[in-house]
């Protein structure tokens, strides 16, 4: 037991220490900030330069009704198309709108008859906001001849979002949340998926590193090769522990110093922020209650329980996995040799996120059911359905087969292990290590 | 007294065998040394002894006792496939290794002090491997094996690799360990340097001992009564018309080598040759090792 902590030791410190742990630990966080911050600088300088649009109308339909953006003004011109062309070459205008004469009982020509001329590709913001406005003239034309006014339809509009509520068997009533419910699970079931494969990936060049070194054979005439086996897994996965936690504290204040001082809350106008982000500004503008609500939403999901087992999971799935790799990292002299035997271990986990994103919207299927109780799967997949309260016999099979699945594994890529790290200059595949697995 | 004592030990792979049937027996305070040729399987034997790899029959007792994890830190081993953590530091490293054997930090660090001192090599403390030539590392892994001060040594190919002052460096290392009572296991294909070391021999070939005992009981069994002769003249004409129990092996200018058939004693041999022409020198031929060891394997 005290060699396996001095192997756990020597496999923590030795990563720990190393400037490329160190330096990955600031950089990401830099990253993941710029990541976030810098599409909304980007946007706030584009908007310094406000585009001119200038706009032909044969009709004379269109002059009053154009809404002049922060950054887009319209002009409009009195002058036949040609001599507009000749305005919009000799101005610095980014574009040339042609809204060609159109009879008044055939306005629905203009759907595809309107040109926009322009130096280089016209902006899809741009596009956007010329379509609007030419779409709501001709809708409000068409309204009037109705007999509708504009204002009587923005009246009639309405928009809704649920509130969804789960009774539970005392009668209790609790407000949910199935956009958090889903956030929570893809985003749990990703950061075990990249945990697995960052770190998995690093006990199988570790194991490969004591083999080609040579090492291993002075190693294990002093411990058994399971002890280091599990020794390196365990202190790899503190060394991930260290990494994950200092990344989170850092981001997060590395993205609160880099708002604060970068961006002036004032600017931001969520409607015209970019198209990611817009999707994400929309859903909080639905959560209309604002922080308060999506708290309460929070409190309605059974947090300790998402947590721990998300803790359960995220530890479980490392180690059935590690050991896999370990068994990988132990058969192989060099590391183009590995991908073949990468392929069973990789295919199940992309599986699992690939399945992850169909549960989320069926989270009690028989798809979900049995990825969540097949230990290869269940890691992601179980977590991914935590949120949405599967039943406890379900979560209940679901870890133990997990536990078992690891003993398994663990004996399993034992086995090969301790052959495999003694082996040089082998080719080896599936037939001898199957060997190795039934003779040694 | 035996400090180790292997009993029928039998290992196969799949349908490879191995080791078939083998025992052993390494007296204590001797280097015993472990010969064979490729592929004999001196190192199954080596990882067994270890307990590396697991035999599938057969026993092993270390002072009498059957062969446990507490013995552990009782042996040392200089496998033949040796290396070091490239990027660890030096010190560091074998302070690592020698607490896996049992030692305490203090108790190895001390020792280890000591050994640095003895080899010169105090400044290569912070370095990183890497950074070392292959033949530093070797001392390294050198002062690693015996560091724990084992009763039993076990190197497989001690030598390889290092440069013939080194070699020589380590050799005395290995001869003054055996004054200090330490019993050596050594496994070579190096026969001048069990000439030199090794007290008793096993010869292991196609996975089964075909020879075992002293060094010198094995070469008085090996003796073929062949006599190396000098003459005090060149005229050795007579030497085409021996009697027929003497047969001539070699000779040159004023040389021979004589062997004498049907245990005639060799003083009837020097009788005969003394009528015939002065002789300055008269002795008989020991086999060396690497004969003995080429002869039985090709027998076997």
């Amino acid at each position: 037991m005290n060699k396996i902590l001095l192997i756990i030791k020597r496999e923590y410190l030795s990563r720990v220490r190393k400037k490329s742990f160190v330096i990955m630990t600031i950089v990401a966080p830099i990253l993941m900030t710029g990541l976030m911050v810098a599409p909304i600088l980007l946007h706030e300088t584009s908007e310094e330069d406000a585009k001119e649009i200038l706009v032909c109308d044969e009709n004379e339909l269109f002059e009053t009704h154009f809404e002049d953006r922060e950054d887009i003004h319209y002009q409009f011109i009195d002058e036949p198309i040609e001599k507009a062309k000749e305005v919009f070459a000799e101005t610095e205008a980014y574009a040339l709108v042609h809204i060609p004469r159109v009879e008044a009982n055939n306005l629905d020509l203009l759907e595809s008859t309107v040109k926009v001329y322009a130096r280089k590709q016209v902006s899809l913001s741009s596009q956007n906001n010329i379509e609007y406005n030419i779409e709501k003239v001709l809708e409000s034309i068409k309204l009037k001849e109705e007999g509708l006014t504009r204002e009587l339809i923005d009246k009639t509009r309405s928009s809704v979002s649920l509130n969804t509520i789960i009774l539970d068997e005392s009668g209790d009533e609790k407000i949910s949340s199935t956009e958090i419910s889903m956030g929570i699970s893809m985003a749990s079931g990703f950061l075990i998926y990249i945990f697995i494969f960052i770190y998995g990936t690093m006990v199988m060049k570790g194991v490969m590193e004591e083999k080609s070194s040579r090492i291993v054979e002075i190693i294990i005439s002093s411990v058994k090769p399971f002890q280091l086996m599990m020794g390196k897994i365990i202190g790899i996965a503190l060394v991930g522990f260290t990494q994950f936690a200092l990344w989170i504290v850092l981001t997060v204040i590395i993205s609160s110093v880099a708002t604060g001082l970068l961006i002036n809350p004032a600017d931001i106008n969520p409607a015209d922020i970019t198209p990611g982000v817009e999707m994400l500004a929309q859903d909080m503008q639905v959560q209309q209650g604002g922080f308060e609500f999506v708290m309460e939403q929070l409190g309605s999901l059974n947090l300790p329980l998402i947590l721990g087992m998300f803790l359960f999971y995220f530890v479980g799935g490392y180690l059935m996995y590690g050991s896999l790799f370990a068994a990988v990292g132990a058969a192989v002299d060099v590391e183009t040799d590995s991908q073949q035997f990468m392929m069973p271990i990789t295919i199940p986990l992309i599986f699992g996120i690939i399945a992850l994103q169909t549960i989320v919207d069926n989270p009690d299927g028989p798809l979900a059911f049995w990825c969540s109780i097949i230990p290869f799967t269940s890691p992601i997949v179980m977590m991914g359905r935590i949120p949405f309260d599967p039943p406890m016999w379900q979560i209940g099979l679901s870890m133990l087969m997990l536990i078992l699945g690891f003993i398994f594994t663990a004996w399993f890529a034992g086995r090969i292990y301790r052959v495999g790290i003694l082996m040089y200059g082998q080719k080896v595949n599936y037939k001898t290590m199957w060997k190795w697995i039934r003779h040694h | 007294m035996k400090v180790l004592e292997v009993q029928s030990i039998s290992k196969s792979y799949g349908d490879y065998q191995a080791l078939n049937d083998i025992s052993l027996s390494v007296p204590e305070g001797q280097i015993f040394g472990l010969l064979g040729p490729n592929g004999a399987g001196k190192t199954s034997l080596i990882r067994i002894i270890n307990q590396i790899i697991a035999p599938d029959q057969g026993s092993i007792l270390f002072e009498g006792e059957k062969l446990c994890e507490d013995h552990v830190r009782q042996i040392g081993y200089l496998p033949e496939e040796r290396g070091l953590y490239k990027k660890m530091k030096v010190g560091e490293q074998a302070l690592y290794l020698a607490q896996l054997k049992g030692m305490s930090e203090r108790e190895a660090k001390k020792a280890l002090k000591e050994w640095f001192q003895k080899f010169e090599i105090n400044s290569w403390w912070d370095k990183k491997v890497e950074e070392l030539s292959k033949g530093m590392a070797q001392k390294v892994q050198f002062i690693i094996t015996v560091l724990h001060r084992p009763k039993l040594l076990i190197f497989d190919e001690p030598f390889s690799g290092f440069d013939p002052i080194n070699a020589n460096l380590i050799k005395d290392e290995i001869l003054q360990l055996k004054e200090q009572g330490t019993s050596i296991i050594f496994s070579t294909h190096r026969m001048e340097s069990v000439e030199e070391l090794c007290d008793h021999i096993a010869l292991i070939d196609k996975s089964k001992k075909i020879l075992d005992g002293p060094v010198e009981l094995i070469k008085e069994q090996y003796k073929e009564q062949i006599y190396k002769v000098d003459f005090a003249s060149t005229q050795l004409d007579f030497l085409s018309t021996l009697p027929e129990e003497y047969h001539l092996m070699h000779k040159n200018s004023h040389k021979a080598e004589i062997q004498i058939k049907n245990g005639v004693p060799a003083s009837t041999l020097i009788r005969h040759l003394l009528d015939k022409s002065d002789i300055t020198a008269f002795e008989e031929k020991i086999p060396s090792i690497n004969e003995i060891f080429i002869k039985t394997v090709q027998e076997n």
